[in-house]
């Protein structure tokens, strides 16, 4: 039994399972290390996601479709940060209009430019890549997530910027003190989050499902929140927690075969994330100034 | 006294227009004409009686709701969890209505109390890790939503699955009688108000009416209602007043969950006469919209609840008579509560840096 | 003769709500001075630094460096322009490391990445310049003050300042990180540099300075060179004379009332011994941040000591909540009237009965009896003179005086046996300050117990039976206002004095 389940076709089910969750999770990191709590990656994963099946349907090319999705959760990111970070209007309120508004705009959308209700019609998936040596496929997208992984605990933990963005989460009196302009900072953090989260979304409809299906992001944002939370802000913790995710989601479906009601299956993960946030009281500790919006 | 009421309608009113002008232009882009476009969503609404019995029955589960948010609002909390509590607590009351049988007089209030106390026990999950472990209620209410949904989706799918239905969204059997709600359109027409009997609207509008005296009641004039708005502005001075903020954030969350459990009330005893599986297409989330519009004001809630009745009704026709599509109207909802948000914290700081009583 | 100024203030003025914190002042540092600017609380000094510093933007006045104006805008500017300022409360990160608290906002980066080699190498050799040793390393979170303070300076010194200013810099520490200042400071004008001190503690003022300047109320009232100042005219100049005559009734004493046995809390409290008894008022004097807001805390039941016991009329309550502790009869005005005292957006009824609104006859079962609550607050409201146009109207809109005048009306109908009032003045005009004195005599006479904090020491003498002063955590000493003025009253505070108890 134990050897099945880390059977190599689990851990690669795990593996995809988590990269939504992990891009989103990323964006998360970026945008709550800055002080800005953001709600609304759900619906910037639906935006996303409706982007990348947007642009790969009228242009062919799936890497169009990355990069509207990108700018799909930049845009939504950039009404977050202005509500948020300008306006100094309560974060939570904000992210969850947006999340209002992107179920809104998607299927608005999606029913305008595909007259379809519920899906867009089928795409094709990103091209494949060959890994070398070992043989086999992976996703482009997969290993860009990789990439962002290892670059953003580089970026946020030894450069000049992170330094900043962190300082502006922790104290940003004592960053705006030393000239650092907190409101460029975090505003970054939050467009950044975008965009990530937009990529979480594209792998969604474009690798996993091959189509836009309205709502079909179904709290993966929020659970990427709570895998930010137990991965303690970190991009490496984060996918830490998502691939723990992604193992539980995998091996429910197992769990299927076993006749257990397939609801009871679903409710999983929302359980294991509400267990997630009780367990990591007192031991994980947000930025000192996470949600706090600055004020001279 | 006017004067306040005036300052305090300015937000939501200015915030609702921009946001129908922000529609407006989204239509243009689309290439359609929006006197057009908004005429439609409003004519099939209020200039007819029948149409505004599809309002205020489209209205009422949105009343519920509208409470349920700014009475967790006023303890300083996110209830974002309605929609879970709606469906937990019409789950509630439909399983009293096909297991008891008894009449109206008792099976209604039995079934009202079960779902309120189903809901409120929703509520009051969260409520308690906020209390004791001080987790965020706002991923917490969220996920019980998506748990509600597979829990009531289970259920009617299984133990109390309709023998042989032929709809193909899996519902339960009919209520007994002692639990149907009935229509209000023969009592209208025998007073000389020609209604049509297709028209839903039902007697769960005045229990909605009801629960906004309650509500109103409970947090004006109960020793419970001051020590939840003492937490919700100041959980400090309130500690020093001796009152237990972690107790006080439960009770909130108890009864928050109570009002969301009775939600579904106007669909599952008043309508359709069973628990249809996904009935409520985001009444929980609408509910959060109506607060903010409504300003935790148990009247204006009433206001912000048929504003939405009305675009729901009117978004059907929007679907019928034009191509503009109807989620539309969820972005403006979306926008209005930004809109309102924003326009709320601007007055605030202007009326506060203006009305400084010097003695 | 010429003296060099570096710095220089004109005619600087700036109010805030109800306060005029500087009146007209001028202040000329000279270069390489290590000087101090020294005065009560609210005597308008870190108003002052603050305008420096570019946090504050002045009414009028001017802000001259090396004989030419300067506009200060913001920090970031005053450190460019030289000067820098080590706050009370630091601006440093907790979870950051000491290098990269200094390096933040001017990080050296090889290629995008922050080059922690080279920043090491400027910093070693800029401590070892200043003789300073601090392990870069640590985070900063764990460090003791005397360290993280040293960060400060570090930070600022990296960045080139030529001035710095350091506020109440030895308010949080012990003797030994005190000498260790003091060390750095003088290696620090070795190298050229001058130093603006501010501070309440004339011994140590006495010790450091080349030059002080004495500012009251707003205003400077004297500037005078080491070899003019001595301990007497300093706290003479520092504190002022009485403006009021003594005014306090005597009064039988009654049996104690409250008792404080070895109450300690760490780092705050050391050791707290004290009796209070019925018809007296007990003035506690100090400076800000020597214990006195801890003490309060814990009769009140919002903190509790890590040692020690406390008696009321016998009865243990040390680890007793807020709640059962107004029960038993005591009372409190918190300091900050805002966020302790009241719920701003409540009305004036609601905020008269929190903290009895449980209550009958307020409460019944679990409806509360508007037509009582709102009778009741009107014969407060009328006892205490508070005007308001309606007390349904939120408590925001009053002004302080009569906010402070809500919760003593509050505070006072509940009857307690003892009341402590903290700060009960602060920020009022001359009439409901007298109306607040007139009702704290009021409550004496009626045999009840009163504990006054306060930093004014007029209203202290003036009032008080006795008089308790606080210094570093402890009780320096039990005074009569009539058998001591107000400058040995100065002394005392000042740690210049202390009584064995």
């Amino acid at each position: 039994m134990i050897e099945s389940i880390f059977s190599l076709e689990i851990l690669v089910s795990a593996l995809r399972m988590a990269v939504p969750l992990t891009f989103a999770a990323l964006g998360g990191v970026y945008s709550e290390r800055g002080g800005v709590v953001n709600i609304a990656l759900e619906g910037i994963m639906l935006v996303g996601a409706f982007g990348a099946v947007l642009g790969t349907y009228f242009t062919g090319n799936s890497w169009i479709g990355l990069l509207v999705a990108m700018s799909f959760g930049f845009l939504i990111a950039l009404i977050h940060a202005i509500v948020s970070i300008t306006f100094k209007i309560n974060q939570v309120v904000s992210g969850t209009a947006l999340n209002i508004m992107a179920t809104g705009l998607t299927t608005f959308l999606s029913r305008l430019i595909f007259k379809a209700a519920g899906s867009s019609p089928h795409i094709d998936g990103m091209v494949q890549w060959h890994i070398p040596g070992i043989g086999g496929e992976i996703s482009p997208l997969i290993v860009i997530m990789f990439v962002c992984i290892i670059l953003s605990q580089i970026i946020i933990f030894r450069t000049k910027y992170g330094l900043r963005l962190r300082a502006c989460g922790e104290n940003p009196y004592a960053a705006d003190s030393l000239g650092v302009s907190v409101l460029k900072v975090r505003y970054s953090g939050v467009l950044i989050s975008g965009a990530l989260g937009g990529l979480g979304g594209a792998f969604l409809s474009l690798e996993h499902a091959r189509v836009f299906v309205e709502g079909m992001t179904t709290g993966r944002g929020f659970i990427a929140l709570a895998a930010m939370i137990f991965g303690r802000w970190t991009p490496i913790g984060s996918f830490g927690a998502c691939f723990l995710f992604g193992l539980a989601e995998a091996l429910r479906m197992r769990l299927e075969g076993l006749g257990i009601p397939t609801q009871f299956i679903q409710m999983i993960p929302y359980i294991i994330t509400m267990l997630v946030l009780v367990g990591v009281v007192g031991r994980a500790v947000a930025p000192a100034y996470d949600g706090v919006p600055f004020e001279k | 006294m006017i004067r306040r009421v005036i300052i305090s309608i300015l937000a939501p009113f200015f915030a609702v227009i921009l946001a129908f002008l922000l529609g407006a232009v989204v239509i243009v882009l689309l290439g359609e004409n929006p006197f057009y476009v908004y005429k439609v969503l409003f004519s099939n609404s209020i200039t007819n009686v029948d149409g505004w019995g599809y309002v205020l029955f489209n209205a009422t589960p949105f009343i519920f709701s509208g409470l349920a948010v700014a009475l967790a609002f006023k303890g300083g909390l996110f209830n974002i969890g309605v929609e879970g509590q709606i469906y937990m607590g019409a789950f509630a009351a439909a399983w009293i209505g096909i297991t008891v049988n008894l009449p109206p007089v008792l099976e209604m209030p039995l079934a009202f109390l079960f779902a309120m106390l189903i809901g409120g026990l929703w509520g009051l999950i969260p409520g308690f890790l906020k209390a004791r472990f001080g987790a965020h209620e706002v991923i917490n209410t969220i996920m019980l939503n998506f748990i509600a949904m597979a829990l009531t989706n289970y259920l009617v799918n299984n133990p109390f699955k309709e023998q042989g239905q032929i709809n193909p969204i899996p519902q339960t059997k009919e209520l007994y009688s002692g639990a149907i709600i009935p229509r209000v359109y023969p009592l209208l027409n025998k007073i000389g108000i020609s209604i049509s009997s297709s028209v839903p609207l039902n007697y769960t509008l005045f229990l909605a009416l009801l629960f906004c005296f309650f509500t109103w009641y409970l947090l004006e004039r109960t020793r419970w209602g001051y020590e939840i708005k003492a937490v919700g502005l100041n959980p400090k001075a309130s500690r020093y007043g001796g009152i237990n903020p972690a107790y006080i954030t439960m009770i909130t969350m108890f009864l928050s969950g109570a009002l969301g459990g009775l939600g579904g009330i106007n669909d599952v005893m008043g309508y359709r006469y069973r628990f249809l599986d996904g009935f409520s297409h985001g009444i929980g989330f609408t509910g959060i919209a109506v607060a903010l519009l409504g300003k935790n004001n148990p009247i204006g809630i009433i206001f912000a609840s048929i504003l939405f009745g009305i675009l729901d009704r009117g978004a059907l026709a929007m679907d019928v008579f034009t191509n503009t599509p109807r989620e539309l109207i969820k972005v403006i909802q979306a926008v209005i509560i930004i809109f309102v948000a924003v326009g709320n914290e601007l007055i605030f700081r202007l009326l506060t840096r203006l009305e400084r009583e010097r003695e | 003769m010429q003296d060099n100024y570096i710095l220089e203030t004109q005619n600087i003025a700036k109010h805030f709500p109800g306060v005029l914190a500087n009146d007209n002042v001028s202040i000329r540092i000279r270069e390489g001075d290590i000087h101090s600017v020294i005065g009560e609380n609210g005597a308008g000094k870190t108003t002052l630094m603050n305008i420096i510093y570019g946090l504050i933007r002045p009414e009028r006045g001017k802000i001259l460096l090396r004989g030419k104006e300067v506009n200060v805008s913001n920090p970031a500017v005053a450190i460019k322009l030289g000067i820098g300022m080590v706050h009370q409360h630091f601006m440093l990160v907790p979870p950051f490391t000491v290098w990269e608290n200094i390096a933040l906002g001017k990080e050296i980066t090889k290629r995008g990445r922050l080059d922690k080699d080279r920043t090491y190498s400027e910093l070693d050799k800029l401590m070892k310049d200043y003789r300073f040793s601090v392990s870069l390393d640590e985070k900063v979170e764990g460090l003791p003050v005397g360290i993280a303070q040293k960060v400060e300076l570090i930070k600022l010194l990296y960045r080139g300042v030529e001035i710095l200013i350091l506020d109440e810099p030895t308010a949080l520490l012990v003797p030994q990180e005190v000498e260790e200042l003091f060390e750095t400071l003088y290696a620090l004008k070795s190298q050229g540099k001058t130093i603006i001190f501010i501070s309440h503690k004339l011994k140590e003022v006495l010790r450091i300075s080349d030059r002080v300047t004495v500012m009251r109320k707003g205003k400077v009232v004297g500037e005078l060179d080491r070899n003019e100042a001595d301990e007497e005219t300093l706290a003479q100049l520092m504190i002022g004379k009485t403006l009021e005559p003594l005014h306090s009734v005597a009064s039988e004493r009654g049996e104690e009332v409250l008792r404080l046995e070895n109450i300690k809390l760490s780092p705050k409290l050391k050791q707290i011994n004290l009796s209070i008894y019925k018809g007296e008022i007990l003035g506690l004097a100090g400076v800000e941040g020597n214990g006195q807001r801890e003490l309060l805390e814990i009769i009140t039941g919002l903190a509790f000591p890590e040692d020690g016991r406390i008696f009321f009329l016998n009865k243990e309550i040390q680890h007793i909540d807020p709640r059962a502790i107004r029960e038993l009869g005591i009372g409190f005005i918190p300091e900050d009237r805002q966020s302790m005292g009241l719920i701003l957006d409540f009305s004036v009824a609601e905020n008269i009965i929190l903290g009895k609104h449980y209550k009958a006859p307020y409460t019944i079962g679990n409806k509360l009896n508007l037509p009582i609550i709102y009778q009741a607050t009107e014969e407060i409201v009328k006892k205490y003179d508070v005007r308001t146009s309606s007390i349904y109207k939120p408590v925001r809109f009053l002004s302080g005086g009569n906010q402070q005048k809500v919760i003593l009306g509050r505070e006072l109908s509940s009857n307690p046996v003892v009341l402590i009032a903290s700060q009960p003045t602060r920020g009022l005009d001359i009439g409901a300050t007298e109306m607040i004195h007139s009702l704290l005599l009021d409550t004496k006479k009626e045999g009840r117990a009163v504990l006054l904090h306060s930093s004014d020491l007029d209203e202290i003498m003036s009032l008080s039976d006795r008089i308790v002063v606080m210094y570093e955590g402890e009780i320096v000493s039990i005074l009569s206002p009539k058998k001591v003025d107000e400058t040995t009253l100065g002394l005392y505070m000042t740690g210049m004095r202390k009584d064995p108890i």
